[in-house]
């Protein structure tokens, strides 16, 4: 009994030190703290373009990041795709005419959208869309623009 | 020519029968899960056996491993100026992969050999044969809490590897060679998915532990019961069920990981 | 040869009739038909690989017969469920060779087993009945070590004591005799017939010791080639005239069991 006592020990220590560990994984190495639940309210906007955008990508304002991207959607009336942003509670006096722009980190990294902010005294809530947008810069567009306004420009140079 | 058909018919029929006489097993093993949860001593006794004692192997593979990471990663991202993203490469490489896929080989090989050891060696000295005739079923009675005790196991030795791990990296990225402290937990943070990654881990480090263990006590139950057959088996053993973790890691990582 | 009218074979505790067993092309049994007398102790003997411990697991129902059928306390074990055949071996102890003891569990442990398992009996209980059977096989004092403390006829008597934990109606033993030394072996004469006596229960002794076995039995039949070949009390057997069972019981090296294993004849082997 004695040694069945000394098992029943050390099992309930292994187990412990797994969910420890799990733990850990969970609040240290990973977000679980910060943006994970439902503690939040939801914003729209609407974008002719949302490039490479992808759920949970954060929503930044001035940089900081107050949210992430909880749903993307189409809209069939407008065809246009529509972005649901999860907004922390903490950040609940943002102006109601902010404009959202979908930009990228670094050249090719993840893209994100970006809030910034207006004038207005009225705060956005919980369901409110967002009006003012600019849609994402897709590499493609901007490097065949660049290279079809080379080519007319020759074209101009050597008539 | 026809010789060397016959001779792959005849293995792959082998290999066929054995997969058949290992479903049927398994499910006469789940039969006896009722019989472990009304008596969950029997499990715990196992888990002692499969858990705490693969503990040791665990914590200090999972350490170093951490601490080659740190290491090795620091060299290669200050190349681009971007070590602060070492607490990403650690912890992503942990958790999704080197945690549960490191700590499943870890676990074939100290758990799995020594429970086909233990098993066999039942069978050879007849030990499974007289309870079944004291009307007492060996796969429900000795089996299905081994088998138990395993899945449960496995993915907290896979966590503890992982959290580990992530230390082992901690120190030689921040202690040894100075990368920031806080950046290299904020990267980690905002990188790391709780759902994505650590659960997708997880659920990893489960399936390894079922087919690890699967395997292990199989091998024993379907032992030769001589020294010799026990000794091929418990080498059965730890090479199938290895080769059982890397072919499930690449099915698993392609089905939870691929965007 | 005695008949099947035989009074003490008329109430037969475990009966087999047209037995066939047969391990890949070989036939261990073929056509066997015997019956154990209820309460006596019975020998089956034979030369080594003659199947009989086969015919053990045959009766315990862990192997099936080919053809032919198997009656144990009136009921078809042939024709048993897995849960009826359960049942029926918890009224069944049997006595493995090397004893089978659980290398896990120390001496208590092992003779509590069967009672652990299957029944609900208190600790205290457990702990009584326990003590009883060990202290009838002389062990008591030596509940605490672990199997591989013991010698081998200690094991033995660990697990006649286990066997006999559920109280059952019958005990087959495997090969009780072999490699024992002779005081062991004295012992474990003495305690299977003392079981039998005191226990009322019915006795099948699988051996091929002729005299321990000749010693204690009431009734022996003596197998080979997958045949019955031998049958009777121990005084019918000594002064029979069947080369058969004069040959395993006068331990003859040449007789109905050949000395040479069957081939080509000599000569015609080195070609002359």
């Amino acid at each position: 009994m004695v040694e069945y006592r000394k098992i029943e020990i050390l099992v309930g220590a292994f187990v412990f030190a797994g969910l420890l560990a799990l733990t850990i994984l969970a609040m240290k190495v990973s977000n679980l703290t910060d943006f994970g639940g439902g503690d939040g309210y939801e914003v729209k906007a609407k974008f002719d373009n949302i490039g490479g955008l992808k759920v949970r990508a954060p929503v930044k304002m001035a940089g900081v990041q107050i949210g992430r991207v909880a749903a993307i959607g189409f809209d069939n009336k407008t065809f246009q795709a529509v972005a649901v942003m999860k907004i922390d509670r903490k950040f609940n006096a943002i102006p109601k005419d902010t404009a959202a722009k979908i930009y990228t980190a670094g050249l090719l990294g993840e893209q994100y959208i970006s809030l910034e902010p207006g004038g207005d005294e009225e705060s956005l809530k919980d369901g409110d869309t967002i009006v003012l947008t600019s849609n994402a810069v897709v590499l493609e567009q901007v490097i065949s623009q660049f290279l079809y306004s080379k080519a007319a420009g020759d074209d101009k140079s050597g008539s | 020519m026809l010789d060397l058909l016959q001779e792959l018919g005849r293995w792959s029929l082998k290999g066929l029968q054995r997969l058949g006489r290992s479903n049927v097993f398994m499910l006469y093993v789940l039969g006896g899960i009722p019989m472990c949860v009304r008596r969950p001593r029997l499990v715990i006794t196992q888990m002692f056996a499969v858990g705490v004692l693969s503990i040791l192997i665990i914590f200090v593979s999972g350490l170093f491993v951490g601490m080659v990471l740190g290491l090795q990663g620091y060299n290669t991202l200050v190349d681009f100026g971007a070590e602060e993203s070492l607490g990403v490469l650690v912890a992503l490489s942990l958790v999704r992969e080197l945690g549960p896929v490191v700590s499943a080989l870890l676990f074939a090989g100290r758990a799995g050999s020594a429970l086909t050891a233990e098993i066999g060696l039942m069978k050879a000295t007849e030990q499974l044969s007289a309870m079944e005739m004291m009307a007492v079923d060996p796969l429900h009675r000795v089996i299905a809490p081994r088998l138990l005790a395993g899945i449960i196991a496995m993915p907290l030795l896979a966590a503890i590897f992982s959290a580990v791990g992530v230390f082992g990296g901690y120190l030689v990225g921040v202690g040894m060679l100075g990368v920031d402290d806080g950046a290299f937990w904020a990267q980690m943070q905002a990188s790391v998915e709780i759902r994505e990654d650590i659960l997708n881990g997880v659920i990893k480090s489960l399936v390894f532990g079922v087919a690890v263990t699967w395997i292990a006590v199989f091998e024993g139950y379907d032992t030769l019961p001589t020294s010799e057959g026990i000794g091929r088996a418990t080498t059965r053993t730890v090479v199938n069920s290895s080769l059982a973790v890397l072919a499930f890691d690449f099915i698993l990582t392609a089905l939870m990981f691929n965007k | 040869m005695i008949s099947s009218h035989d009074p003490v074979l008329e109430n037969a505790l475990v009966k087999v009739r047209g037995l066939t067993f047969r391990r890949g092309e070989r036939a261990i049994f073929d056509d066997v038909s015997l019956e154990i007398p209820r309460g006596k102790i019975t020998a089956v003997m034979g030369p080594s690989g003659c199947g009989k411990t086969t015919l053990l697991r045959l009766i315990g129902g862990q192997l099936r017969p080919a053809s032919g059928y198997l009656v144990v306390d009136g009921a078809e074990i042939t024709a048993m469920s897995r849960a009826e055949l359960m049942q029926l071996r918890k009224r069944m102890g049997m006595l493995f060779q090397s004893g089978a003891l659980l290398t896990d569990l120390n001496v208590f442990e092992n003779v509590a087993f069967p009672l652990r398992e299957h029944t609900t009996l208190p600790e205290s209980m457990i702990r009584d009945l326990v003590l009883m059977k060990l202290e009838a096989v002389g062990l008591r004092g030596a509940r605490n070590l672990l199997p591989s403390e013991l010698s081998g006829g200690m094991a033995r008597r660990v697990a006649l004591a286990r066997a006999i934990a559920l109280d059952p109606m019958m005990i087959m033993y495997d090969e009780p005799f072999t490699g024992q030394d002779p005081i062991s072996m004295g012992v474990l004469v003495r305690l299977i017939k003392l079981m039998n006596d005191t226990l009322g229960l019915t006795s099948i002794v699988v051996s091929h010791d002729i005299h321990e076995a000749l010693a204690i039995a009431d009734y022996v039949y003596i197998l080979s080639a997958g045949k019955v070949v031998g049958r009777g009390s121990p005084a019918d057997l000594s002064q029979t005239d069947n080369p058969w069972v004069r040959q395993f019981v006068q331990a003859l090296p040449d007789g109905p069991v050949h000395f040479h294993y069957p081939g080509a004849a000599f000569a015609e082997d080195l070609r002359l």
